[in-house]
């Protein structure tokens, strides 16, 4: 066990877990933000996807020790930026959602999509978002979804 | 979350203090009879009085739906067909899902139960009803109010208006409203009165499922609550002989490790940790001698080998249609011989399966997203030694199902139980991880089907002979619905989809071998229609293109006549598609498939290239009839997910296999259903307009993507796609 300082959504938090812990069991069990998903623990599914440093990354697969400094944003901090938001509304317009457990790890994805390339082509929407499961099948109003953001959010 | 009491329903005074407690107004009671709603059945069963409707005095109406959402969107339809009889303001609307408890039973089924695309058939008029019922205690109370007949009073938006002008908002009326008796009988609205069912109207749970605030059973955290993985044996039905477990109890969080057994059979060690991942880390850790003397090896590519022996065969007759000898007086040239292979399929819902259960001795608590509450309440108290009514059961969203959230045995549930009960006055999270889940069985069973159809002079099938080789969920299992769907040894369950194809087929054999093999099953969204569509859509594909006739006309030529919802959405297709069909471009071809299924016609045409070797499928249009459509928005997502559930059959990475008894997949690496590329690119729905009662939508779409993919393939390489998944094009 060990202690580490973590920022998360803009705050300074301090967990004591082993180190091998990774982020995701991190954010989900020690700072009760259960809004990152667990659906692999592999890298293969994206649901646990949050942002490091603005880059999309999966949380499965980063141990606490590896987190160092970079800024760590949840699906709960996203909203704060006005792409997340503009994301998060196109989404609830769209009715994307089935059930749900996909779509804080296909938001992520796409926020750091749109900011990158705030106007991506249809490939580009297609290989960002590609390997982030839904098993619900929610792929067709994920790409009208990014579309309306990426107007939106412009 | 709702606190009851003991009685395993929720008494009508304890509904009253949370809900005071919950909406600060009071509440519209209604105790629904199941012969109200299920017109034509004997006596009623005493339920105890309960609520599905709360109307606050600040005018915010709580609906309680009777079913749980896995994404099927029934936490939205079920409240908008209460709400519209109602003449509820939609805005004020919010829903909650029904724990476990008699009067939240379906009251078709008898139980509380997510399954067959029952939820809005079978809910339709009971949510009707108790909108009217409602709506006609406001009336009678703002009528006795105003001193006029109830008949001079009209509602809407949530306002009851009385003659001259007078008015009163449904939060002013809802508390006296509450201590009026409940009318038998009420008036439900005509087709042109509705106002809300037939709206494109967006999801209740849409904001909390993008916020990552709706709270799956995985997330939920409570008072000291510990985190329970199981070390499984590598064999289904294998057992502890013995472990050590000295180093997984000397990693920091780990509480507890002892030996539990599986529903299934034999046994597994489970961890008890403060959270996930002491868990796995000590689960990782663990050294276990398991017992597999005597232990069934299940092996694919051995099943596959006998099952095709075995479909040589003629096995239990399921149907026989005309003349059984009729195909032998068609000669080599008029016949087509077909075999079709499909393998074992995970569900893999993306929520991974968990239970929670605190066992307080003498009563317990519990919290599933389970898809068969009633079972599971059942199951669980008898594990614990509890009579159910001191079992409290909360439902919760489930992140996907697929049928996979419940399971016939409810082994989920009774494996929880078994761990709980070791740890009284603790709340136990049990929770299977995704190599759990995919290694776990409880899979859609591998077929084979080999088919002989002979074709007549004019083209169309004379004579259909069929054999099924594979295991049922139902026969000999023991189960309450065995005698339902298990008739003279043939499972409807592995037949359907063939035994009721659609088509006028004068001679028709169709039999079935229900194998026995060490490997658990479990019906997977739409069933048995995943393999039986698939072969009769090809199949039917392949002769109408023999025939050289335009696959929707070959099929509209073949409907029978009653099959008029299938006909109907099989011309709406036509019309629908007549201008994509005809300017496909160079590369790409058409695939087009259709059923009946859940009581709903639909017809489905795609338009398929080959890219990287891969199908890519560029547009997906559906055409259907399920009655009255009650949320055009909801049916077209459930066609968006049936079509890419169906495409997991398809879909390279899509199969279980088990080499030597042990499962060969393990996590998403191997095992990968469809990504956004696989699915369509686009997809359009098209609804036949209707005003007859709705039927099943979740799982109709499944059956009819994957043989529409595989008839454009065929179109295109000329090839004929009888194996699934197509790992090679
Ligand atoms: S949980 Fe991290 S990628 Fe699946
Ligand atoms: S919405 Fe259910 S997995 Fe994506």
């Amino acid at each position: 066990m060990k202690d580490f300082q973590l920022e998360v959504n803009g705050e300074r938090r301090t967990v004591t877990v082993d180190p091998s812990t990774p982020l995701l069991w991190v954010l989900r069990d020690g700072l009760k933000m259960t809004g990152t998903k667990y659906g692999c623990g592999i890298g293969a599914c994206g649901a646990c996807t949050v942002h490091l440093d603005g880059v999309a990354t999966r949380s499965c697969l980063v141990p606490v020790s590896l987190v160092g400094a970079r800024r760590v944003v949840t699906i709960e901090g996203i909203a704060r930026d006005a792409v997340g938001a503009a994301v998060q509304d196109a989404w609830v317009e769209t009715d994307v959602v089935q059930c749900g457990y996909c779509q804080s790890g296909q938001i992520m994805t796409a926020v750091a999509l749109l900011k990158s390339k705030p106007d991506p082509s249809d490939g580009e929407v297609e290989q960002s978002m590609g390997g982030t499961l839904c098993r619900c099948g929610t792929y067709a109003r994920i790409r009208v979804a990014v579309r309306r953001a990426s107007s939106r959010a412009k | 979350m709702r606190r009851f009491d003991n009685t395993g329903g929720m008494s009508r005074r304890s509904f009253l203090r949370s809900s005071t407690a919950a909406a600060g107004g009071l509440l519209v009671a209604l105790y629904v009879e199941r012969s109200a709603v299920a017109a034509g059945t004997a006596a009623a069963p005493a339920f105890p009085p309960s609520a599905f409707v709360t109307i606050g005095a600040d005018g915010r109406i709580v609906i309680m739906v009777n079913r749980i959402e896995v994404g099927q969107g029934i936490h939205t339809s079920l409240p908008m067909i209460l709400a519209d009889e109602l003449d509820a303001d939609w805005a004020a609307v919010t829903a909650e899902i029904a724990p476990v408890a008699d009067v939240y039973k379906d009251p078709i089924l008898g139980m509380q139960m997510v399954a067959g695309s029952t939820a809005t058939a079978n809910s339709y008029r009971q949510y009707r009803e108790l909108g009217a019922k409602t709506r006609a205690m406001l009336v009678a109370t703002a009528a006795e109010r105003w001193r006029v007949g109830a008949d001079r009073c009209r509602t809407e938006n949530s306002v009851v208006y009385g003659p001259s002008g007078r008015s009163a908002r449904y939060g002013e009326l809802a508390a006296d409203a509450a201590r009026r008796p409940i009318p038998e009988k009420v008036r439900l609205k005509e087709p042109g009165e509705l106002r809300i069912i037939g709206k494109r109207v967006r999801r209740l749970d849409g904001r909390a499922k993008v916020d990552g605030s709706q709270k799956f059973g995985l997330d939920l955290d409570l008072p000291g609550m510990k985190t329970a993985l199981v070390a499984r044996p590598p064999l289904f039905g294998g057992g502890v002989k013995s472990f050590d477990d000295k180093a997984a109890r000397a990693v920091a969080g780990v509480r507890d490790i002892f030996q539990v057994p599986l529903t299934y059979g034999g046994s597994g060690v489970v961890v008890v940790a403060d959270g996930f991942w002491p868990a796995k880390q000590a689960r990782d850790r663990l050294k276990i001698e398991w017992d597999l003397a005597g232990v069934e090896r299940a092996d694919t590519a051995a099943l596959l080998a006998s099952y095709k022996d075995k479909a040589r065969r003629t096995a239990t007759v399921a149907a026989a249609i005309g003349d059984a000898g009729a195909i032998d007086k068609l000669g080599a040239d008029r016949t087509i011989v077909a075999e079709y292979e499909f393998p074992y399929l995970a569900h893999a819902p993306m929520e991974p399966l968990n239970t929670i259960i605190r066992y307080d001795r003498d009563r317990a608590e519990v919290w599933m997203a389970s898809m068969s509450g009633t079972a599971d309440h059942l199951a669980i108290a008898q594990v614990l030694g509890l009579p159910p009514a001191k079992v409290t059961c909360h439902l919760l969203f489930g992140g996907g199902g697929f049928g996979r959230r419940g399971p016939l045995d409810c082994h989920l549930a009774r494996e929880a139980a078994a761990v709980a009960k070791q740890l009284p006055g603790t709340a136990v999270k049990l929770v299977w991880t995704r190599e759990d889940d995919i290694r776990g069985g409880y899979y859609r069973p591998m077929f084979v089907h080999r088919v002989q159809v002979g074709i007549g002079a004019d083209g169309k099938p004379a004579a259909w002979k069929h054999v099924i080789v594979g295991q049922s969920f139902m026969k000999d299992s023991g189960l309450p619905f065995e005698p339902y769907l298990v008739k003279d040894g043939i499972d409807h369950l592995v037949v359907e989809g063939t035994v009721n194809h659609p088509y006028t087929i004068p001679n028709f054999h169709l039999s079935a071998d229900h194998t026995k093999v060490n490997v658990p099953v479990l019906s997977w969204r739409s069933i048995g229609h995943t393999h039986n569509s698939f072969v009769v859509e090809t199949m039917i594909d392949e002769l109408a293109a023999r025939a050289k006739v335009d696959p929707i006309e070959y099929r509209l030529r073949l409907l029978r006549p009653e099959e008029k919802r299938l006909i109907s959405s099989m011309k709406l297709l036509r019309d629908k598609t007549a201008a994509w069909r005809s300017s496909l471009p160079v590369g790409r071809a058409l695939g087009v498939a259709c059923g009946t299924y859940y009581g709903s016609g639909i017809a489905c045409a795609v338009d398929v290239s080959i890219e990287n070797g891969r199908p890519r499928i560029h547009r997906a249009t559906a055409a259907l009839d399920c009655g009255v459509a009650v949320n055009p928005m909801t049916i077209e997502a459930q066609v968006h997910s049936g079509f890419v559930f169906g495409l997991s059959q398809l879909v390279a990475g899509g199969a279980i296999t088990l080499a030597d008894g042990v499962v060969e997949q393990r996590n998403f690496d191997r095992f990968t259903p469809p990504y956004m590329a696989d699915a369509p690119v686009e997809i359009d729905v098209h609804l036949v307009p209707s005003t007859e009662a709705p039927t099943g939508m979740g799982e109709t779409p499944v059956p009819v993507i994957s043989p529409a993919v595989a008839n454009a393939l065929a179109a295109l390489t000329g090839k004929r796609y009888r194996t699934l998944p197509i790992t090679k094009l």
